[in-house]
């Protein structure tokens, strides 16, 4: 546990900066950039005291708001994911995952997708739906998710397979 | 008073997640309000740090293009004043008047793909930055400062839905409200503009002065298209925009001298 603490730290600040420098800047066809920080409770321990990993990814999302003048949207988002993320768990591995002493590099690629996707696409409906923050423009809401999800979903499987192979 | 500390216990998970989301939404809808966002903005020296440290470093990248608007607006400022003994007083009025001061500044942070999109500079108390000036570039208008720090400053981009500037024909004095729809970064929208009003498609639109944040005169766009409102009394706009909003980087702060005048006279009105 000691060994977690300053590597969940240096990860915090590593995606933080990341997002802010270089993920809010990419701009894929005028508007799509993929937001990476989510791969923080992506890949935060299995085993956690709820209400701890609650606080920190709260934390994290209102960092990031900080940096992109964006309210509380990301902290929103990111909470929800937080708070869903022991359903999509037990969807995704099976309702065995706390006895397995679960890690995800791993698991094979076809359940992490699924966990990936899931664990995206709610973050981006709560954050589109609170960015745009209108009912008659749900379409925009839904078009927007589904075109990042895509971009998100792509880049951090690319990055959980490039980091993930010198932990085998 | 047992049964409700064993409920706070037994749902202590779901009660702080209902606390944290609704503490996100709060700052949220004050986002979203007009000048409300008091604690989560760029402008404070952690965040401005960060994005000056980088801004130094990629900002050799735009040196090519940034140098070549600052010529354009070198011609431009030259052949007015070659002009100016000649030309009538209408051209040469719009910061030469001493009622309106500006100041240079730098983008440190751009924003233009979400649907409120703010702007960072690194300009603040300091240079005597105040809230509420206009920001402009030699090509037109960029927004209006918002948020400041002792060394930088928040800015509402045009291309905020939350943004609301007047503007005007350039042939005639018709006027309406400059608004965003969120879709393009090269667009914006000018609505309540008089159903008589002679607008024809590429007509140039420019600021009205009205608000007295911006002066008379400052350039926003080419009419693109136009139609009538559901109510079919007021035009609605569609403007092409000269200024490129994905590149910026010199930019002016526009400051009336003597808006603290108009202000008291205004109030003065109102009671």
């Amino acid at each position: 546990m000691n060994k977690a603490i300053p590597l969940l730290v240096i990860r915090f600040i590593v995606l933080v900066l990341f997002q802010v420098l270089i993920g809010n800047h990419i701009n894929f066809l005028d508007t799509i950039n993929p937001y990476i920080y989510i791969l923080f409770i992506i890949y935060f321990p299995v085993q956690n005291n709820r209400m701890l990993f609650l606080f920190i990814s709260f934390l994290l999302g209102l960092t990031v708001d900080l940096f992109s003048d964006s309210g509380g949207i990301h902290a929103a988002a990111i909470l929800t994911a937080a708070y869903a993320r022991p359903v999509i768990l037990k969807f995704s591995f099976g309702s065995l995952y706390q006895n397995h002493n679960l890690k995800l590099s791993t698991t094979d690629l076809s359940t992490k997708i699924v966990y990936i996707s899931l664990v995206t696409f709610i973050h981006h409906l709560v954050l589109f739906s609170l960015e745009t923050f209108s009912v008659s423009r749900t379409i925009f809401v839904l078009q927007k998710t589904l075109f990042t999800s895509i971009f998100t979903i792509l880049l951090c499987i690319i990055l959980s397979i490039i980091f993930s192979r010198n932990t085998k | 008073m047992q049964q409700i500390i064993n409920f706070i216990i037994r749902n202590k998970v779901f009660l702080l997640f209902l606390l944290l989301f609704s503490i996100a939404l709060l700052f949220t809808i004050q986002s979203h309000t007009y000048h409300k966002s008091k604690f989560i903005n760029s402008a404070n020296l952690v965040t401005g740090g960060v994005y000056n440290t980088l801004n130094n470093a990629s900002q050799y990248a735009n040196l090519k293009s940034q140098n070549q608007f600052l010529v354009e607006e070198n011609n431009l400022l030259k052949s007015k004043l070659y002009n100016s003994n000649i030309l009538s007083h209408a051209l040469t009025d719009t910061l030469n008047k001493s009622i309106y001061s500006s100041k240079t500044a730098h983008v440190i942070k751009n924003s233009y793909t979400a649907s409120d999109n703010i702007l960072l500079i690194d300009k603040g108390i300091n240079d005597s930055i105040k809230q509420d000036l206009g920001v402009i570039t030699s090509r037109g208008i960029v927004g209006i400062t918002d948020r400041v720090s002792s060394k930088y400053a928040t800015v509402i981009s045009i291309l905020n839905t939350t943004n609301k500037i007047s503007a005007q024909l350039k042939k005639t004095n018709h006027f309406g409200t400059l608004v965003w729809n969120g879709k393009s970064s090269k667009e914006i929208q000018l609505i309540d503009v008089e159903k008589i009003a002679p607008i024809k498609q590429g007509d140039t639109i420019i600021t009205s002065g009205r608000s007295s944040i911006f002066p008379k005169g400052i350039p926003i766009g080419t009419i693109k298209d136009f139609n009538l409102d559901d109510a079919e009394n007021y035009y609605e706009i569609n403007i092409t925009l000269f200024n490129d909003m994905t590149n910026i980087e010199h930019v002016y702060i526009v400051k009336n001298n003597d808006i603290k005048e108009i202000k008291n006279l205004l109030n003065e009105n109102n009671e």
